[in-house]
């Protein structure tokens, strides 16, 4: 048979399996399908979310790294048809995309939990205004905290902001409720929040792929009544907001992607997200309620499904929202009393829950099950070459007390560099630094320093920088500024003199903005020069004024070319000095030091800490290490 | 040898590794074999923190029709670890009659270069005393000679392919889809390098 042409698949859902089925009717009809290869993407749920507002005919996307969050905008950047912008922080990525949805675009802003309690004032009142053109609000949790602070519920944003939330299960449904969600955003005038976690943003599954809608960007007219949050127009807002979720709660019991699945009837388990996935997996044989829209909860459609099962169970990751809401419907419903609401839940976990016995009878026992005979753990640690070490070793041999921020430098707080006493959320270093200094006094602002890094410092530390002058504090700022937003996987920010498309910008002076706030004094040192670093510290927590110190180096991994590295010679005693600094590059072996020539990237610190002059520039040069 | 990529039956492939050694293309490349096969296919992998030099892991399923995104421990058909220390840190991952891969690369993990915590001797030893089909490889080695350090996670993905499947063009052809196109040569030598020790453990083993 001669190729005829393509099918786009888009337009069917039920994911894989759909397509599956569909293959195999149309070869029934004798026609020969290219399975897999044509229509077929492996993708990440981020990358599917992104593909899904591209198809959405999505026309501006903003937001501030964060894992499990960054990649949406990332692969959003890489399409021609969407401005894509990093924001400063995820409070002026929220107003930007709101003001694109009330200036009549397709807008799309994607942010970790974390990001949403920054952004959560325009959030709010946004629910109020509803948009003009379609706004989404991608939220990515992460339950099991594998890269974040806490695991908060991101759900009960939906319920205390009044917004609609969905929660995809998988890649496919990535993308289809992405453009599911604009649907829903223009039709019931609201804003729409889509919850992912770490495993459907991370997880990568198939995903058909369909053309770009193009939707034209809608008019704009002055609308004050909707748009000007006065109190007068709020308080006629409020009751329309409470209408459109009673017709939104009618919409989620009729709605394909909240489905009644029923099989057995003895046990019923309602269910959503990733959980989904595991349930399926754990008891095959249940009969399953998927919400893949979440709030407002469906409740006529439980109240269904409650009367198809015998006994009903919800399944849902973290904290029991859907179980309290059926309870409330004084429906006999089980839940965190059989499954965990820390961390992520697992084929495993459901089936213990649910008194299953589990699939594996007999284990091979390992070294991580192995209480008996432990291995060393594998702890992340600042890269070689990390511009940050040399910091964090000064401050260490300085005694300092250091109110620590959110970054890769958050590592400084461990072993051998010890150096941090606390770390709480963006930004949140130099007001800590000044309540230190409240509560215990100047003399105690003489060795209290607050660490941040550049895109830190732009996210939300100046106004804490404005407040340690206004407010006539005397503590030390320290700025790791490497020049990039490193530990997301190095996005620019404002100071990096480029946009998110890689296009130029403006870059901002971190010096001036020091000025500018009221620090008089305020030094760049070089962060590889540890004897700079370590005088200019000193000096700055000596003066009874606010300073900022700004240690400056590109970030290791940015540096493409390097021509040497260093070796220990045989003037080494074995003193330990350079293992102090904390290098995955240096070792002790056999009493020496020695450095591993393939991770080394030339630094040089540890040989500026070497007593002995037992480190050297290699006499061989070499090329790029890294693969 | 049983062509399993071809089977029904959900497959679990565990790689574990430290941040940093290129664990990625190995799923990548195994995602392509599967997706050209028409079958389901899930990728899990964790970003972020545990990037910055930590214990990394990859987990690969596929089959006709896959729902959850993890594996179970114990259930493990196949541990690919670029590192020792990682292979008997996921060896409870693997199920019974599983086989694990272990690049006898060491890399010190920080308590162990700052003199905390001791690197285990005998790390092979105690996996080869829990599992019996347990391959040693020194994919590092085996790289150099092809041409390149870089390619060292192509050997163990040959070592992998010539143990799971009995169509290995599909897997070079994918290869060829997936490196650079100037390193294609060295990655393909590379690749059948690790076949070789993969079907020279088979001869030893069985299937």
């Amino acid at each position: 048979m001669k190729w005829k042409g393509f099918i786009y698949l888009s337009s069917i859902p039920g994911g894989f399996a759909a397509v599956q089925e569909f293959c195999s009717i149309c070869e029934e009809h004798g026609f020969v399908i290219g399975k897999g290869r044509i229509m077929l993407e492996l993708l990440t749920g981020n990358e599917a979310v992104a593909r899904g507002a591209y198809e959405a005919g999505v026309h501006f996307a903003a937001a501030y790294p964060g894992t499990p969050s960054t990649e949406i905008l990332e692969a959003l950047a890489k399409y021609d048809e969407v401005d894509a912008q990093w924001s400063p922080n995820e409070k002026v990525a929220m107003e930007v995309a709101i003001g694109a949805a009330i200036g009549g675009a397709r807008s799309m802003v994607s942010m970790k939990h974390v990001g949403l309690n920054v952004a959560a004032d325009p959030l709010f009142t946004a629910s109020y205004m509803g948009v003009n053109g379609g706004l989404v609000i991608v939220t990515a949790d992460d339950p099991g905290m594998h890269s974040s602070q806490d695991e908060q519920d991101n759900r009960y944003y939906a319920r205390f902001a009044k917004l609609p939330m969905l929660e995809p299960s998988n890649s496919q449904e990535c993308k289809d409720y992405v453009v599911l969600a604009f649907a829903l955003s223009e039709e019931f005038d609201t804003p729409v929040l889509l919850r992912l976690t770490t495993r459907t943003a991370h997880g990568r599954s198939p995903v058909n792929l369909g053309q770009r809608q193009e939707i034209k960007v809608k008019e704009y007219k002055r609308q004050i009544e909707k748009y000007i949050v006065l109190p007068a127009h709020a308080r006629k807002l409020h009751p329309k907001v409470h209408q459109r979720m009673v017709r939104l709660e009618d919409y989620a019991c009729s709605t394909p992607v909240n489905e009644i699945q029923l099989r057995g009837r003895d046990l019923g388990i309602v269910t959503c997200g990733a959980a989904y996935q595991y349930v399926r997996e754990a008891c095959p044989e249940a009969s399953v309620l998927k919400l893949g829209m979440t709030y407002p909860v469906p409740t006529e459609l439980i109240r269904r499904f409650a009367g198809e099962v015998d006994e009903l169970v919800v399944v849902e990751e973290l904290e029991p929202l859907l179980e309290d809401h059926i309870r409330g419907m004084s429906l006999e419903v089980k839940g965190k009393d059989m499954f965990t609401r820390f961390g992520e839940l697992s084929t495993e976990t459901i089936r213990e829950g649910l008194g299953l016995e589990n699939a594996v009878s007999s284990r091979v026992s390992g070294g991580a099950v192995e209480p008996e005979q432990p291995i060393p753990g594998r702890p992340p640690v600042l890269c070689p070459g990390c511009p940050h070490r040399g910091v964090f070793y000064n401050l260490n041999r300085l005694g300092a007390v250091v109110t620590g921020d959110i970054g890769c430098y958050t590592l400084g707080a461990l072993p051998p560099l010890s150096a941090m006493d606390t770390c709480l959320c963006m930004g949140a270093s130099i007001g800590k630094a000044l309540g230190m200094e409240k509560a215990q006094g100047k003399e105690f602002a003489r060795k209290t320093v607050a660490v941040i890094g550049d895109s830190t410092f732009l996210h939300s530390g100046i106004t804490g920088l404005m407040d340690v002058v206004y407010n006539h504090g005397t503590i030390t700022t320290v700025i790791l500024d490497n020049g990039i937003t490193a530990m997301t996987g190095h996005q620019h920010n404002p100071a990096t003199g480029f946009t998110a498309k890689r296009g130029p910008a403006y870059k901002v002076d971190l010096e001036q903005i020091a000025r500018a706030v009221g620090v008089e004094r305020v030094r760049v040192v070089d962060a590889y020069d540890i004897d700079a670093v370590y005088s200019v510290l000193k000096e700055e927590m000596a003066v009874e004024e606010p300073s900022v110190v700004i240690a400056r180096r590109p970030c290791a991994l940015t540096v493409k070319s390097r021509s040497k590295g260093y070796s220990v010679n045989s003037r080494c005693i074995g003193c330990r000095k350079c293992i102090k600094l904390g290098c995955p590059a240096l070792a002790i072996k056999d009493g020496v030091a020695e450095i591993n020539s393939q991770l080394c990237t030339g630094c040089g610190m540890c040989a500026q800490v070497c007593p002995r002059q037992a480190i050297t520039l290699s006499e061989e040069s070499k090329g790029d290490s890294r693969g | 040898m049983i062509p399993v990529v071809d089977t029904a039956d959900t497959k679990n492939i565990l790689i574990v590794g430290v941040g940093g050694q290129g664990t990625i293309l190995a799923s990548r490349v195994i995602a392509g074999v599967v997706m050209r096969r028409g079958l389901d296919i899930k990728v899990s992998e964790i970003h972020g923190m545990a990037q910055r030099g930590g214990s990394v892991v990859t987990q690969v399923r596929f089959g006709k029709e896959v729902f959850a995104p993890t594996i179970t421990p114990g259930t493990a058909d196949f541990i690919l670890a670029f590192e020792k220390l990682e292979a008997l840190r996921w060896l409870h991952y693997l199920r019974e009659g599983g086989t694990v891969i272990v690049n006898s690369q060491e890399l010190y993990p920080l308590p162990v270069l700052t003199g905390s915590k001791e690197y285990p001797v005998d790390t092979m030893e105690r996996i080869r005393g829990k599992v019996s089909r347990a391959i040693e490889i020194d994919a590092l080695e085996i790289a150099k000679k092809c041409g390149s350090p870089k390619v060292v996670n192509t050997v163990l993905l040959g070592v992998l392919a010539g143990l799971l499947d009995s169509d290995l063009e599909a897997w070079r052809e994918t290869i060829r889809e997936t490196v650079p196109p100037r390193t294609v040569d060295i990655n393909l030598a590379a690749f059948e390098e690790g076949i070789d020790r993969g079907k020279e453990f088979l001869s030893q083993v069985g299937n």
